[in-house]
């Protein structure tokens, strides 16, 4: 029957051809419309998670309630304890100190006096400790763009950008001018080892890393840090457990000390939450919507061939074909239609999202001026979802546009039958 | 006697007309009695932080409000380190890196040494009445001296503070208590004067409490331990290359 079917939609193009270009044409744009928007979203959720947020955060309370000011003067202090204790109730995450800081970067002339400045932000990562993950968690290695990685104390990576507008290259000195955690005056001198571009215009515009334990020299933090990040193993955020580990240490940290430590989610940072709320809300209204109106397409397409076939209807309801049989082979057909065109759209636009998902596009033409910390790189993702999401336009919609199209079969009379044929 | 004499010309306006005196009136006798050519003095700036209090020590010369030399004493991070401000431009030498940078821009707003005094605080030179118009909106008191209350709005929109309020000592002309405020009114910086002395024949007061409001902590204290007025000071003080 499935055979039989097959060979008429082959020889019959009109029934063949152009139902399976829409619905491969629905598929496709909607595999592509979901993996789409859940990369970008992705990519947002990740570059907070490395760059600022990880996915578990401790701090200070007094630090938590100040954080857009990045209050070094509120750091945690004695951090190694608290790091051993984190490292023992949380096995499964990697724990992380770092120091966020603003400062100036002054570049000398051969006299020593100031030739340029600029301000811009610090961080103070652990560059130099054997294994640490650090650099390759804000893909610094593939970042660099002059000189390399600081290997010994005293070095410092600067933005591309800002290296070029205070005109200093690898192996120049410059001065970072800051304020230490006691509020003393840092004025601390480095190497540039090397330059970074990271392809976010908020950070690319005037960022520096140093290495932490140098930073923490500099800024006279010895064993304190602003922030202790923590990143689950598996890679993956799981909202479900970030909570459960923020219960858990917040119920073990009851204390009214400003200083004391207090832990959040990177859904509870930087706006997050509502963001990966909205988003979700946004990306499943725009998915429905497209859905709804590829599969109102499709659905007109499946009526449009079945009013279009009345008359081969009629003939093989004259031939004494059952009712039941035709408006079978109509579903059966219209199932084989809606197969091809969703795997076949299914097929092309995940090859087009794996593409994009590894080579992205870049829009930082557009990001001149952004603040926000945005990858200027945007990708796909492809998801469970993506497999499937296509077929809910592509078949579905496809088949309940035929189903509707031939009930019209059982209103045939067999006198009217005879009128059309003539 | 001279004392009430001098007293009763100040308030005569009040008696004679019940109005308030002329507030250019009030900023001019606040100059010409704490107002000097050149300044040396040894103080020390104790910052309430939030977590514990900081002290410095550092000695000063200026000349006017245009030039200034600092060089910080103690403790011994910072000790050696040195600014000078020429006009609008401000430098600061630090022995540990051996530099002298520029202070200029962004860094202005900063605090000077995690005080509640910001390098942009330091650096306004300008003559009150050439900012803000003056009035005076009334009489009051502070620490149970009487007071001429000073509210001065600034002439341009872009002005640092928008609004300030300063507490006059109607017997000594000196101010013991300013509130800055932003535009939408919100009280940025408060600063109290007190230890009102009489050094070289001009009232004058020796501690002075920053407090930015913005700020978590006590606030600062600036004591002046000895000062000397219109001292003779070499040129080379105010020179970059003093700096080293």
């Amino acid at each position: 029957m499935i055979r039989f079917l097959f060979k008429g939609l082959l020889r019959d193009k009109q029934r063949s051809l152009m139902p399976v270009i829409v619905v491969f044409i629905g598929a496709f744009l909607t595999v592509f419309l979901q993996s789409w928007m859940t990369g970008i979203l992705g990519d947002m959720i990740d570059y907070n998670a490395r760059f600022s947020t990880g996915h578990l955060k401790v701090m200070s309370k007094a630090y938590w309630e100040r954080v857009e000011q990045t209050p070094n003067d509120l750091s945690l202090v004695n951090t190694t304890p608290l790091i051993n204790d984190l490292n023992k109730e949380f096995p499964e995450v990697e724990w992380v100190s770092r120091i966020r800081f603003g400062g100036l970067i002054d570049a000398p002339d051969s006299l020593g006096n100031t030739r340029a400045q600029g301000p811009g932000v610090g961080w103070g990562i652990d560059l130099l400790t054997p294994g640490s993950m650090e650099a390759e968690r804000l893909n610094i290695p593939k970042s660099l763009v002059q000189g390399r990685l600081p290997q010994k104390p005293g070095e410092i990576l600067l933005s591309d950008d800002f290296a070029g507008k205070l005109k200093v290259k690898p192996g120049d000195q410059v001065t970072l001018v800051g304020s230490t955690m006691l509020g003393s005056m840092a004025v601390y001198n480095y190497i540039v080892a090397g330059t970074v571009r990271f392809g976010s215009q908020a950070i690319d515009r005037g960022a520096f890393i140093a290495d932490l334990a140098d930073v923490r020299e500099a800024l006279d933090m010895q064993d304190a840090a602003g922030e202790i990040l923590g990143y689950y193993r598996s890679g993956a955020f799981d909202k479900e457990l970030a909570a459960a580990d923020v219960a858990k240490f917040m119920d073990q940290h009851k204390s009214d000390d400003p200083y004391s430590p207090v832990m959040v989610s990177l859904r509870d940072q930087n706006g997050l939450s509502q963001m990966v709320d909205y988003m979700d809300v946004i990306i499943s209204i725009g998915i429905f919507i497209f859905i709804i109106a590829m599969s109102l397409v499709l659905w007109n397409a499946g009526l449009l061939g079945g009013l279009r076939r009345y008359g081969e209807f009629g003939v093989r309801l004259a031939m004494g074909e059952s009712k039941g049989q035709v408006y079978r082979s109509l579903l059966w057909e219209s199932v084989l239609i809606g197969l091809i065109g969703s795997v076949l759209g299914t097929a092309v636009s995940l090859v087009l999202a794996y593409w994009l998902q590894k080579t992205g596009i870049d829009i930082s033409g557009m990001m001149k001026s952004a603040s926000m910390m945005l990858p200027s790189v945007f990708r796909s993702q492809v998801t469970p979802a993506s497999f499937y999401v296509g077929f809910f336009p592509g078949l579905v919609a496809t088949v309940i546009g035929t189903a509707l199209a031939g009930i019209g079969i059982y209103k045939r009379k067999t006198a009217q039958l005879f009128k059309e044929l003539q | 006697m001279m004392k009430t004499i001098l007293t009763a010309l100040a308030l005569m306006p009040v008696m004679l007309f019940g109005q308030n005196p002329d507030a250019r009136q009030i900023i001019d006798q606040i100059d010409r009695n704490m107002a000097s050519n050149t300044r040396v003095f040894t103080a020390t700036m104790v910052v309430h932080a939030a977590r514990g209090e900081r002290v410095m020590e550092m000695k000063v010369w200026s000349e006017g409000n245009k030039r200034s030399f600092t060089e910080y004493l103690s403790p011994a991070r910072d000790k050696g380190t040195k600014m000078l401000k020429l006009q609008d431009q401000l430098w600061m030498f630090s022995p540990s890196s051996d530099r002298i940078i520029q202070i200029s821009g962004h860094m202005l707003r900063q605090s000077v040494m995690g005080s509640d005094l910001s390098y942009e605080d330091m650096m306004d030179d300008r003559k009150l009445t050439d900012v803000y118009n003056a009035v005076v909106i009334g009489p009051d008191q502070v620490d149970g001296r009487d007071c001429w209350v000073l509210e001065l709005k600034a002439k341009e929109a872009d002005a640092a503070y928008q609004l300030l309020k300063m507490w006059i000592d109607r017997e000594r002309n000196v101010p013991l208590k300013e509130e800055r405020y932003a535009k939408g009114g919100k009280l940025l910086k408060q600063t109290t004067l007190s230890e009102v002395k009489k050094i070289q024949g001009r009232w004058f007061p020796t501690k002075v409490v920053y407090k930015d409001m913005l700020k978590v902590g006590d606030g600062t204290e600036f004591i002046i331990n000895d000062i000397q007025f219109d001292a003779q000071i070499p040129e080379g003080v105010f020179n970059k290359a003093g700096l080293r």
